[in-house]
């Protein structure tokens, strides 16, 4: 048997050996066997110099091609026994996906608190700034310059916690019309803020009222500001927190520091305006109080109410949360169970 | 305010639904608070005549009656009422009627004794006790004679009459009458209706002024005049009247008072009458005096304070003057002759007497909010010209005057532009102009401008905006166009502290634990609680409960309330945040606290579900102490957060709480709520912290730069070592940083053990300290050498014992 045909045998077997091998360390050692310098290329090589020297090259060139196959055929080979062996590793592992995951822990804004960023996010959107005041404030604040003189009916000490006879705890957030309005440089353009805040009635704790809870005041002051400007924004408002889909309408209503001032019912979430209990029949829910600042508002703070006037608003997120929600009870806000505060969506809106 | 809607159809021509009508009147002038038909749910009510009665066998109090209700036969019905007898027309609910309350009326037998269907007092069809006459209180109510027979009811009980309860705000007085909302009516639907001025038919035999006198400090009552009906004749009113003041919810009383109380809603001018034999001399209004007291009409003696205003005769208070009359001269059914009073009280004076007293009546309703000037004497004209009419008697010549009020009318000018300026709208002025001509505000144009006379009816008007709101309010606020601010540009951005705020939160809820919102106002020792620094609390004057007295000076007493009321409901696992203000006072003298924003936690028990996966431990100090370090780390505050134990808080536990600093500066505690405290609360085992997150705010933070990750590979050492039980983490960190080298860039504690195989008193501490050299790669030898030294040192330092 020629040297070659030696080759070409050793080739035969050893491919043949690789196809029939189905575990990975065997087709190793085939390797290691067929390739390595103690196998049958190796010992089949020694008999090369028999050769003449112009065989030599093409004998050798030979069993470099024999030693590529077989080097291409293991390499192939493995290639299918680790897809086999992936393959049945991966049905071993296989899991109930339906088992529930891990639980992670995650906190949430309060209900209230979401209502209120939506509205911030909203004005600051519209280029209002957002200034806070004082919780314990005077008198002076709360309702001089609100245009709520001492004798007034609707500032009844019975509705305030006093702490002394100036000082009492902020009624409403109305207050912050005034000390903006003091403090604003209007060559420096117009003002227009939101205020977010606690204030404090001195109310009993019912479903439907509370010692506690939140206004938004809103305040634009400028050259040229109209009743158009708010109702316009009162709009944006509404549809922005509540959904396209709802409208608002004005009444006339009176608050001291506006003038006209107006009452803002929304569409109600119940019937959609088609009337039901909820809304007493008319389809609409009451939901703000509004109205063109007062021009004693404005030269009480020191502002020339000829030049300047504009729309104030102010918003309860409390009942805004209560009506978005259908919440009923107004205490669950600040009772604070996690059960109720976890509900509310995480989305941000 | 009850407005019938029958008596405006008296002014105006309307013809649309009463709901309609309501939803204008809301959308153009005040609030409506219902619409109702007084027959709306009741059925088969028909007028009955009981043709003959007889004794019930089996009953001493019950009859039966044979009522003819209009059919081919009488009815036999059972009757128990104490006034019922033959000959009556009566109300009568037919078998299958339905009742008011939702009640339906069967055939029944009552004590063996068949009734087809039930005769009615007028409560049992709806009506509120309240405006039931004291004559039809206790029986069944009684037709005129001239009801026909077998018609439904409701016609003869104004039930048909649709009632618009209007809820009229405080400058809206003129609306709490007929005459007022006629006016305001016929603006919005732009009519003319014909309201009469009242004419009198006085007694030249008798003359009011030598009757009676008066007199009356104009500061209490700007007007007050008086008239004198002499012969009349008590009895009750006509069913029409009764009608009117029942479905104003007003009960009828006898035809003079019904009077005054129909020109009350018909003018808005509260009206009093006096029985005049019973008045002693003449009559003063005047302050109360010390120690006097008056029993009113409702029969409750009240004690006067000087700063209540009464009407006198010459002896004693017969009357809180706008208010309530007393009950010393009263209209009762002998009375003969009545002094008639029609005034302006002032209207403070009403509202501070009304609330001394609790007692708000129509007239004190109408007196606070302002009386129109203008009717004054029609309203007292028209009073006795009815009285006369009803009662019979004779009118007193003139008018007893003890002041008078006749102001003078505003007259403000404005132009199309301003107006228009303020309302977005492009109205002319040709159009402004027809909107007063309807409110009926005489007005005359001067070039640009219109000169408008404010009538006396709406004493609310003195400036220019308020004109600017009649003129939006009828033209329609649904009119206006809808446009948002336009002019000069402003930028709408956070400030840092609000961004700063923002994130707070967000960080917060990002480690699991959820916002809560508590009271500010809390108990007098759960506001001293936690106390961060000295200070006073701050006390409301008149607090409405016990349980909200003073100012919080802490955030997480208010939070382990929250924690309480979880677990009262049966959640065990509560971790929660809140931000907010805490009040501070230097002293008991201080009056205004200062405000300080904190932000504080709580944690227990578990802060996820314990599940097959998740092994959870209940929070502990070290869970607390992570989340408020990541806290603010997060918040990138420059300088080192060191923690210190403390047992400065009474409310925490004295060996499990740490007062928390940053670069020296304390900011708060973290640590364990005292056990005795969690009693208190009724809490399970808490865990909290509360920092001052103004301080937070204030601290200067890491500039934003990045630190470049180091190229070269970093090496690792462990050490572990037996240490006493009483040395610190804190130390023992202290002395690898101080002695650890150029190269030492991260220690991390893996294990803390005592227990089996270490000794007494002693505990195993293990660390894993990571060296880099951001020049070039380390040789090991240097890091040998390093680490050498520290164990070297700790051994020296902490007699630690290297293992």
């Amino acid at each position: 048997m020629s040297l070659r045909d030696k080759l070409s045998e050793i080739k035969e077997k050893g491919l043949a050996d690789i196809g029939q091998t189905d575990d990975l360390k065997a087709l190793n050692e085939i390797r290691v066997h067929l390739l390595g310098k103690k196998g049958p290329i190796t010992a089949a090589l020694r008999g090369i110099k028999e050769l003449t020297p112009e065989e030599r090259p093409e004998v050798g060139s030979y069993a470099n091609k024999i030693r590529d196959a077989i080097t291409e055929a293991v390499a192939q080979h493995r290639d299918q026994l680790e897809t086999i062996q992936l393959n049945k590793q991966l049905a071993a592992e296989k899991i109930d996906v339906t088992l529930p995951g891990k639980p992670v822990a995650q906190g949430q804004p309060h209900v209230i608190q979401q209502i209120i960023d939506q509205i911030v996010d909203l004005f600051l959107g519209m280029g209002y700034e957002v200034l806070t005041g004082p919780e314990v404030e005077e008198d002076k604040y709360n309702f001089e310059m609100m245009n709520l003189p001492k004798n007034h009916p609707a500032r009844d000490m019975q509705d305030t916690f006093y702490l002394s006879k100036e000082i009492l705890m902020r009624t409403q957030t109305s207050p912050m019309q005034a000390r903006a309005l003091e403090k604003h440089d209007f060559s420096k353009g117009p003002l227009k803020m939101i205020s977010p805040g606690i204030v404090y009635r001195r109310d009993t704790d019912d479903p439907t009222h509370s010692h506690q809870f939140h206004q938004v005041e809103g305040l634009v002051i400028d050259e040229h500001i109209t009743m158009a400007d708010l109702k316009g924004t009162l709009i944006t408002m509404a549809q922005n927190i509540f959904g396209d889909k709802f409208d608002i309408r004005l009444r006339p209503s009176y608050f001291p520091f506006t003038e006209p001032s107006v009452e803002v019912d929304v569409t109600c979430f119940n019937c959609m305006g088609k009337g039901c209990d909820v809304c007493k029949h008319t389809g609409w829910i009451e939901v703000l109080g509004a109205g063109m600042v007062h021009p004693n508002v404005l030269k009480m703070a020191g502002v020339d109410s000829d030049v300047y006037g504009g729309f104030a608003f102010g918003v309860g997120p409390d009942r805004f949360a209560m009506l978005k929600y259908g919440v009923d009870d107004i205490r669950d806000f600040y009772l604070n169970d996690v059960r109720f505060l976890n509900q509310f969506s995480k989305r941000g809106n | 305010m009850k407005v019938s809607y029958n008596w405006l159809k008296q002014y105006l021509d309307l013809n649309m639904p009463a709901k309609d009508l309501a939803e204008k009147i809301e959308r153009t002038a005040v609030e409506v608070d219902s619409v109702t038909i007084a027959e709306d749910g009741l059925k088969k009510l028909v007028v009955g005549h009981i043709l003959s009665m007889k004794k019930h066998p089996e009953s001493d109090h019950l009859h039966i009656c044979s009522v003819d209700v209009g059919e081919d036969e009488p009815l036999q019905i059972v009757c128990g009422a104490p006034n019922v007898d033959a000959g009556q027309k009566v109300i009568v609910a037919l078998p299958n009627s339905r009742i008011g309350g939702n009640v339906k009326i069967k055939r029944s037998k009552m004590r063996g004794v068949e009734s087809e269907g039930m005769i009615c007092a007028l409560d049992e069809i709806g009506f509120s006790k309240d405006v039931v006459p004291k004559e039809w209180a206790d029986g069944i109510y009684v037709f005129d004679d001239d009801v026909p027979v077998g018609e439904p009811i409701y016609h003869y009980l104004g039930m048909d009459d649709p009632i618009i309860d209007l809820d009229v705000t405080p400058n809206r007085g003129d609306m709490l009458s007929i005459i007022g909302t006629v006016h305001d009516l016929a603006a919005i639907y732009d009519q003319k209706p014909e309201i009469k001025k009242p004419s009198v038919e006085e007694d030249q035999s008798l003359d009011a002024n030598a009757e009676i006198k008066a007199t009356a400090d104009s500061g209490l009552a700007k007007a007050y005049k008086l008239r004198v009906v002499e012969g009349v004749k008590i009895a009750p009113s006509p069913t029409w009247l009764q009608i009117t003041l029942w479905n104003a919810g007003i009960r009828p009383i006898n035809n003079v008072v019904d009077v005054t109380n129909y020109i009350l809603l018909k003018y808005g001018q509260p009206l009093h009458s006096f029985d005049k034999d019973k008045i002693d001399g003449d009559i003063v209004v005047r302050n109360a005096k010390k120690g006097e007291k008056l029993v009113t009409l409702d029969e409750d003696e009240h004690e006067l304070s000087p700063d209540d205003m009464v009407i006198a005769d010459n002896d004693q208070p017969i009357a809180l003057a706008g208010v309530m009359g007393g009950f010393n001269t009263q209209i009762d059914d002998d009375t003969q002759n009545v002094v008639i009073e029609s005034a302006i009280f002032d209207s403070f004076h009403i509202r501070k007497t009304a609330q001394r007293h609790v007692l708000h009546s129509e007239a004190s309703q109408r007196f606070e909010r302002g009386i129109n000037p203008d009717g004054v004497e029609d309203a007292l004209n028209e009073a006795v010209s009815m009285i006369k009419q009803l009662a019979g008697g004779k009118i007193a010549q003139g008018i007893v005057t003890a002041s008078e009020y006749h102001p003078e009318l505003p007259v403000i000018s404005i132009t199309a532009e301003r107006a228009n300026h303020v309302l977005g709208t492009s109205l002319k002025l040709e159009e402004i102009k027809r909107i007063f001509d309807r409110l009926e505000f005489p007005s005359v144009e001067h070039g640009d401008t219109l000169a408008v006379t404010v009538p006396a009816r709406r004493w609310d008007i003195h400036i220019d905006a308020d004109l600017f709101e009649e003129v939006a309010r009828i033209y329609g606020y649904d009119n206006l166009p809808v446009t948002l601010p336009t002019g000069r540009q402003t930028i709408g951005v956070l400030t840092s502290t609000q961004r700063l705020q923002r994130a707070s939160r967000q960080i917060l809820e990002g480690i699991g634990l959820t916002q809560a919102i508590s009271y500010s106002l809390t108990t007098d020792a759960k506001a001293k609680m936690f106390l961060m620094r000295d200070s006073e609390p701050t006390k409301l004057l008149w607090p409405m409960t016990q349980d909200h007295t003073t100012l919080r000076m802490n955030l997480v007493s208010g939070l382990l309330d929250d924690v309480a009321y979880n677990h009262a409901h049966k959640v065990d696992d509560v971790s929660l945040y809140e931000t907010g203000r805490v009040f501070y006072k230097d002293s008991a003298d201080q009056i205004r606290p200062e405000e300080v924003e904190h932000v504080a936690g709580v944690i227990t028990g578990n802060l996820t579900d314990p599940a097959w996966n998740n092994h959870v431990k209940p929070a502990d100090f070290y869970l607390m102490k992570g989340m408020v370090n990541q806290f603010i780390v997060n918040l990138g505050i420059k300088g080192e957060i060191a923690y210190s134990a403390t047992d400065q808080y009474p409310e925490m536990h004295p060996g499990r709480t740490a007062n928390i600093s940053i670069h020296g500066h304390n900011v708060g505690f973290v640590g364990q709520i005292h056990p005795q405290i969690a009693k208190m609360f009724k809490i399970k085992e808490t865990y909290a912290f509360e920092l001052n997150m103004q301080a937070l705010i204030d601290l200067p933070k890491n500039d934003d730069q990045y630190q470049p990750i180091a190229k070269y590979p970093s090496v690792k050492r462990d050490i572990s070592m037996i240490v006493d039980s009483e040395t610190t983490n804190d130390e023992i960190v202290a002395v690898m940083n101080k002695r650890g080298g150029a190269y030492l860039s991260a220690i991390r504690l893996f294990d803390v053990y005592e227990g089996e195989n270490v000794p007494d008193g002693k505990k195993s501490m293990a660390y894993s300290l990571t060296y880099v050299n951001p020049r070039e790669t380390l040789k090991d030898e240097v890091v040998n050498a390093a680490f050498e030294k520290i164990k070297k040192r700790l051994t020296a330092d902490l007699n630690a014992e290297i293992r």
